[in-house]
């Protein structure tokens, strides 16, 4: 798993996804308004396979709703043969372009959304985001979030194979106790953006986190696929941090076994007797949780 | 320490391990006075229970004494006695508010592996699988104890161990099972299962004002003290037809609810149990739902299946249908233990239970692996094995003194 813990803002908020939007539509437009293939390589690839199987049972079954299927693959064989979509087409959408250009600045190889319902106020948890040092607290791979300024700050991340990524971000968006966006700077060692929206739950059930993220990961988005097929989902780590987040903010600690005894370490014949004080001057092993809790008391 | 690990199917020894520490600010050290060996840790024994490894400390009913607390702890002291409900609640979340602490959202840190199978996370577990949190469980000398604060549950001095240790998983999961049947004037309820959850489920559906109770098993001893300490009328499946007996005893109606305390091992000698063993043994089918089946098929019109027994991922010819057509209402899930605690300690203190009536054998910690092929052969009248980890050596066993009854 990666640590892109960087969150972008896609859809929901209008006035942040502005000129993405813009960019987006220009590029796509050159595709949906020709001739051109529309849908993307593995979805041809599927499309044909998924339109022959189709095809090949309809000659089989020879019934009406045969027939019907026989129709519907050959539509999708066509799909796979061309890359063109009528339906695509009438509802504006390009898979085939989607990635084409390697937007310098613009993250948005990957996308991921992620949300989650925490026991507090919007405004305590927007408090608590807002100070990007509290990030790595529950980010598993950030190792650092340092404020450069009110609008800036330095991340440092483990990326895959433990390998360093480094960047500046800056806060372009916000809304207190709403809304927090930001994006990376130039120079950064992978385009990242994000953005978590606090939103008050129903009925006094806290709120409901909704963080967005996109990123160019090194790679490219074949690299990214490429993880995916291999059970690397970004998505999910997103979504253990936020468990993490919840955790940490409902109950003062993040729940762990790391450390705990079992036979997989095997100890010497022992008197019995438990080593008395042999813990009592220990400091907790994530004490920075424990500070955690007294803020949220 | 010393502790008891799991390695396998039918492989579980005493090991030396290293003893548990604080690890997060909530926690507090148990150094264990009694524990037990639960129906539900043949699960594990028999290997059905996924996400084990190799060296994990089993043991999820157990009490003791207070030996150490985290920064953070406020209710509890050194020197407290304490009963450690086996689910591991935060106390915080949406759900324990709401008394669904075996729905704890905050204390399974392997959330994800569950997710993965059931959509949602449960709460963390001890001793029972890395799916539930991997937590080291209590079949030791010490045991760690996260979210102390709602996790041990002080209890007053002059009750013994035996009489308050089952607060911990198998009365409040036999005390839940029956209510939620909920259990009307006049009601008869079915019990499949007379192990101990069986037996502390018979006993609550009488305190809850159940007319009668019937008790359906095949071991003559667990049927004998559900008629002698549970008062219940005993099927033994070997003998009768349970469907048709149950509809004759209800005038033609059905029990009005049915409690499944077997769980996903449920054994038989009808067809469909016969076919269940051949597609588990086969790996196409997780779960046994035998007893489950012949419950919903026999439960009358818009009665009750109540589900304390334990079941891990999928059914096979489970039958909706008859669920659907009679309208039957299910209710079912890991206990909340915390929410029972209070109110059935009362019931011990008031004496209107005594909860040691299932303890058949006492025995060691480092006789526990022994204990384990008895209890799960089912041999020496063994129904309930209560472990005593401070008695070092081999003790009396089994048979003669040991025994309770």
């Amino acid at each position: 798993m990666d640590t892109w813990e960087v969150t972008f803002e896609e859809h929901g908020d209008e006035e942040t996804r502005e000129t993405e939007k813009g960019r987006d539509n220009e590029s796509n437009n050159g595709a949906t308004k020709g001739g051109g293939a529309n849908v993307g390589k593995i979805e041809r690839i599927a499309s044909a396979i998924g339109g022959g199987a189709l095809i090949g049972y309809a000659l089989k079954s020879r019934s009406k709703g045969g027939i019907a299927l026989g129709l519907l693959g050959a539509g999708l064989l066509y799909r796979g043969a061309t890359g063109q979509c009528e339906a695509y087409r009438a509802f504006g959408i390009d898979t085939a372009n989607l990635a084409t250009e390697d937007a310098a600045g613009v993250a948005r190889d990957v996308h991921i959304e992620k949300s989650i319902t925490i026991n507090r106020s919007p405004a305590e948890l927007y408090k608590f985001w807002r100070d990007f040092e509290n990030l790595p607290r529950f980010m598993e791979n950030l190792e650092s979030v340092t404020k450069l300024d009110e609008q800036r700050s330095h991340w440092v991340a483990t990326g895959p194979g433990g390998k360093q990524i480094e960047w500046d971000a800056e806060i372009y968006n916000e809304k207190e106790g709403e809304l927090i966006a930001w994006r990376s700077l130039a120079g950064s060692d992978i385009t990242n953006a994000g953005s978590v929206h606090f939103e008050p739950a129903p009925d006094g059930r806290g709120t409901y986190l909704k963080v967005t993220l996109n990123y160019n990961p090194p790679g490219g988005k074949a690299a990214a696929l490429f993880a995916k097929l291999f059970g690397q989902e970004p998505g999910q780590l997103v979504e253990h941090n936020l468990k993490r987040l919840k955790q940490l903010i409902e109950t003062g600690e993040i729940p762990t076994t790391e450390g705990q005894p079992s036979g997989r370490v095997q100890q010497n014949a022992s008197t019995g007797e438990r080593k008395q004080g042999k813990l009592a001057s220990k400091t907790p092993v994530r004490s920075r949780a424990a500070s955690a809790g007294e803020e949220f008391a | 320490m010393k502790a008891l690990c799991w390695y396998g199917k039918y492989d579980v020894r005493v090991d030396e391990v290293p003893d548990p520490e604080i690890l997060n600010p909530g926690d507090a050290i148990i150094k264990i006075t009694t524990t037990a060996i639960c129906g539900s840790d043949l699960h594990l024994y028999d290997g059905y229970i996924p996400t084990m490894v190799k060296g994990d400390i089993l043991g999820h009913e157990f009490m003791g004494e207070v030996v150490e607390i985290g920064n953070a702890v406020t209710n509890l002291k050194i020197g407290d006695r304490v009963v450690v409900p086996f689910t591991i609640a935060c106390g915080k979340c949406f759900f324990c508010q709401r008394g669904l602490w075996s729905s704890c959202d905050n204390s399974n840190p392997n959330s994800h592996i569950a997710e993965a199978i059931y959509g949602f996370s449960p709460s963390g577990l001890f001793g029972y699988s890395h799916m539930l949190g991997g937590y080291a469980g209590g079949q030791a000398e010490y045991v760690r104890v996260p979210f102390a604060d709602v996790g041990a549950f002080k209890i007053p001095d002059g009750l013994p161990d035996e009489k308050v240790l089952f607060l911990s998983d198998i009365f409040p999961t036999g005390y839940m099972a029956a209510e939620n049947c909920n259990i009307q004037r006049g009601d008869t309820v079915a019990v499949w299962g007379c192990g101990p959850v069986g037996q502390f489920a018979i006993k609550s559906a009488y305190l809850l004002g159940a007319e009668r109770v019937i008790a359906i098993d095949d071991n003559p001893d667990r049927l004998r003290m559900a008629a002698e300490e549970g008062k219940a009328y005993t099927l033994n499946f070997d003998d009768v037809d349970i469907f048709e007996k149950l509809k004759h005893m209800t005038g033609g109606m059905g029990p009005d609810a049915c409690i499944d305390a077997v769980g996903l091992e449920a054994h038989g000698t009808s067809i469909d149990a016969l076919y269940d063993r051949t597609k588990a043994a086969l790996f196409m089918a997780t779960d046994r739902p035998h007893a489950l089946r012949q419950a919903i098929h026999a439960c009358r019109k818009g009665g009750t299946v109540s589900v304390p027994g334990v079941y891990g991922a999928f059914l096979d010819k489970f039958p909706f249908g008859a669920a659907f057509a009679k309208g039957l209402s299910f209710k079912m899930g890991q206990t909340h233990v915390h929410k029972y605690m209070q109110p059935l300690l009362e019931l011990i203190e008031f004496g209107q239970i005594d909860p040691s009536f299932v303890i058949t054998h006492r025995v060691s910690l480092d006789e526990a692996p022994e204990a384990y092929k008895t209890f799960k052969a089912q041999t020496d009248n063994c129904i309930k094995v209560v472990l005593k980890p401070g008695q070092r050596g081999a003790s009396s066993n089994g048979n003669g003194n040991a025994r309770a009854h």
